[in-house]
């Protein structure tokens, strides 16, 4: 096993988290390329070959976008999210990236401290290098 | 038509106001609730089952619920579709344990009853016994048993069902207006895009009303308005059926125009100059040539057929209990869309959904109602904007299709 590169997408993955989870989204989008894909599909259409997400992004852009209207547009009531994260399986790397596949949990607080898993599953990601 | 319950006192007291007013117990009592089931969702109303491209071949089955009635759609051997109660007729445990299959036979799995494709029974386990102990009485006879079936009718495509008798055919029941606005958008083959699945946490009616309600669209929902896009002052309105139960809500972007009204009343949209960076989102085109880019559309008690711009889904309300509803999304194009058509939808998928920049707040606004009305059960709400009828009329800012639910609710429930 590459130490050092395993630790580098686990260092990825939980900065990547943490920012979400402490409420810096606009950190987010930065851990994506330009041209990035950011899609959530459920078990259900993923697993029958359907193409339709919950959330699907072909851009940093969209991304962005998500935040702006997350913060100025969109009505919700206060709460925040705890990520926790399985070990990163690396697949399929080479000099220019590599897939890797993490389990999470994601759990909702609300404001009055009513505390429910939000949502269960893997992130399915391509990590490209760059400067 | 004999019915013990009509006889009796009704279950909830209607005040005066007619469908202006609305008790909250309509919400919240378990009573209604039970009362809902009997009259409304085993009543004469047509309820959307599936689509008919889901049980494509003889053998194929899914299942779902008629409220929350558990039920089992199947095509047959002759190609035909049936539905009826997944329930065996035994012992009542649940015959279909998938969501989804192919088979030439269902069998419960609890003692081995076997039924087939149009839900009759054929045999049951040892009915003779055991070499020559146990068994069934002589009189027992597997052809005095089925499954209790639902009369399905097809509508573009849609597979609708009714446990009644009493019910009219489904396009008299959905009447000419809004089968009309049905077929404007179903109007060729489908091609299913995928499905979404959300948990609201309250009773299934604040959902329906809010589908209905034309007047908290620009209100609510500032995604819109907020990155200025706005179409509050659009030209647009809603059809109602005579019943009340069933509307189309729509909206014209070729008219989309500056509205003092809107400007003037400082609503929290309206505030600062955000734009999108990527407006790929709704990149949208007039695909029915009849410029209407949003139709709401639902039917009575618990279908909509939504189309946002090139973003068209129906959707299926189920009540789960008093205060709990599951929302069943199945998201559509049509078989003959290209591969840019087909990516265009589903970008515009975004807006809609259990995390849509539009439908997130509606899954969660009725839970601001349940949780804001237990301490006010024989208090109403106020629902007279437009009037206090519920006839068609050429603007969307009235709540006119919502008392029209109310309507039918109330003609249906005996209130
Ligand atoms: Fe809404």
């Amino acid at each position: 096993m590459d130490v050092e590169r395993q630790l580098r997408v686990q260092d990825l993955l939980a900065r990547y988290a943490d920012s979400l989870d402490q409420g810096r989204f606009e950190e987010w989008p930065e851990y994506f390329t330009e041209d990035c894909v950011y899609k959530i599909i459920s078990a259900e259409n993923h697993e029958q070959g359907l193409p339709l997400g919950v959330i699907d992004c072909d851009s940093r852009d969209m991304l962005r976008d998500r935040i702006m209207a997350l913060r100025e547009a969109n009505i919700y009531e206060d709460h925040r999210y705890r990520h926790i994260l399985s070990t990163t399986l690396i697949k399929d790397a080479d000099d220019t990236g590599l897939r890797a596949e993490t389990s999470y949990q994601v759990t909702r607080i609300m404001r009055d401290g009513d505390t429910m898993l939000f949502s269960t599953g893997r992130y399915l990601d391509r990590i490209v290098e760059q400067e | 038509m004999p019915d013990a319950l009509s006889n009796s006192n009704p279950v909830l007291d209607w005040p005066d106001g007619g469908n202006s007013r609305v008790p909250y117990r309509a919400f919240a009592d378990p009573a209604v609730h039970a009362a809902e089931q009997e009259r409304i969702f085993q009543g004469p109303t047509w309820q959307l089952l599936c689509l008919a491209d889901e049980v494509p071949n003889p053998g194929d089955y899914k299942t779902t619920f008629a409220g929350e009635t558990p039920v089992v759609v199947t095509r047959d051997e002759n190609g035909d579709l049936n539905a009826f109660e997944n329930r065996c007729v035994h012992k009542g445990a649940l015959v279909c344990l998938k969501n989804r299959g192919n088979a030439r036979t269902l069998t419960c799995v609890y003692h081995n009853w076997v039924y087939g494709l149009k839900g009759e029974l054929r045999s049951a386990a040892f009915q003779k016994g055991v070499k020559g102990r146990g068994g069934m009485p002589d009189d027992f006879r597997v052809e005095n048993h089925r499954l209790r079936p639902l009369r399905t009718a097809e509508l573009c495509g849609l597979v609708f069902a009714t446990f009644s008798d009493q019910a009219p055919t489904l396009e008299e029941f959905i009447g000419p207006d809004i089968v009309q606005r049905l077929q404007r958008v179903l109007n060729r083959p489908l091609r299913i895009l995928g499905y979404h699945t959300q948990n609201l946490n309250n009773n299934w009616k604040l959902y329906v009303e809010n589908v209905k309600d034309t007047y908290h669209a620009g209100l609510l929902h500032l995604f819109f308005a907020t990155f200025k896009l706005n179409r509050l002052a659009s030209e647009g309105g809603v059809v109602i059926d005579p019943t009340g139960g069933n509307h189309a809500s729509y909206s014209k972007r070729s008219t989309i125009h500056a509205n003092a009204e809107y400007d003037e009343s400082k609503l929290r949209a309206s505030r600062d100059d955000y734009r999108l960076n990527d407006p790929s989102l709704l990149d949208a085109y007039d695909e029915f040539g009849d410029g209407i880019n949003v139709q709401i559309l639902s039917v009575f008690p618990n279908f909509i057929l939504q189309q946002v711009e090139n973003s068209i889904a129906v959707r299926q309300v189920l009540p789960k209990g008093i205060d709990k509803t599951e929302l069943n999304w199945t998201v559509l194009g049509f078989a003959d869309d290209d591969e840019r058509t087909t990516k265009m939808r589903l970008k515009q998928a975004n807006l809609i959904g259990p995390a849509g920049y539009i439908s997130m707040e509606d899954g969660a606004v009725g839970a601001f109602v349940q949780r804001g009305i237990p301490g006010a059960l024989d208090e109403t709400s106020i629902i007279e904007m437009g009037g206090r009828d519920h006839v068609s009329q050429d603007t969307r800012t009235t709540e006119a299709s919502v008392r029209g639910f109310w309507a039918a609710y109330r003609a249906q429930m005996g209130l």
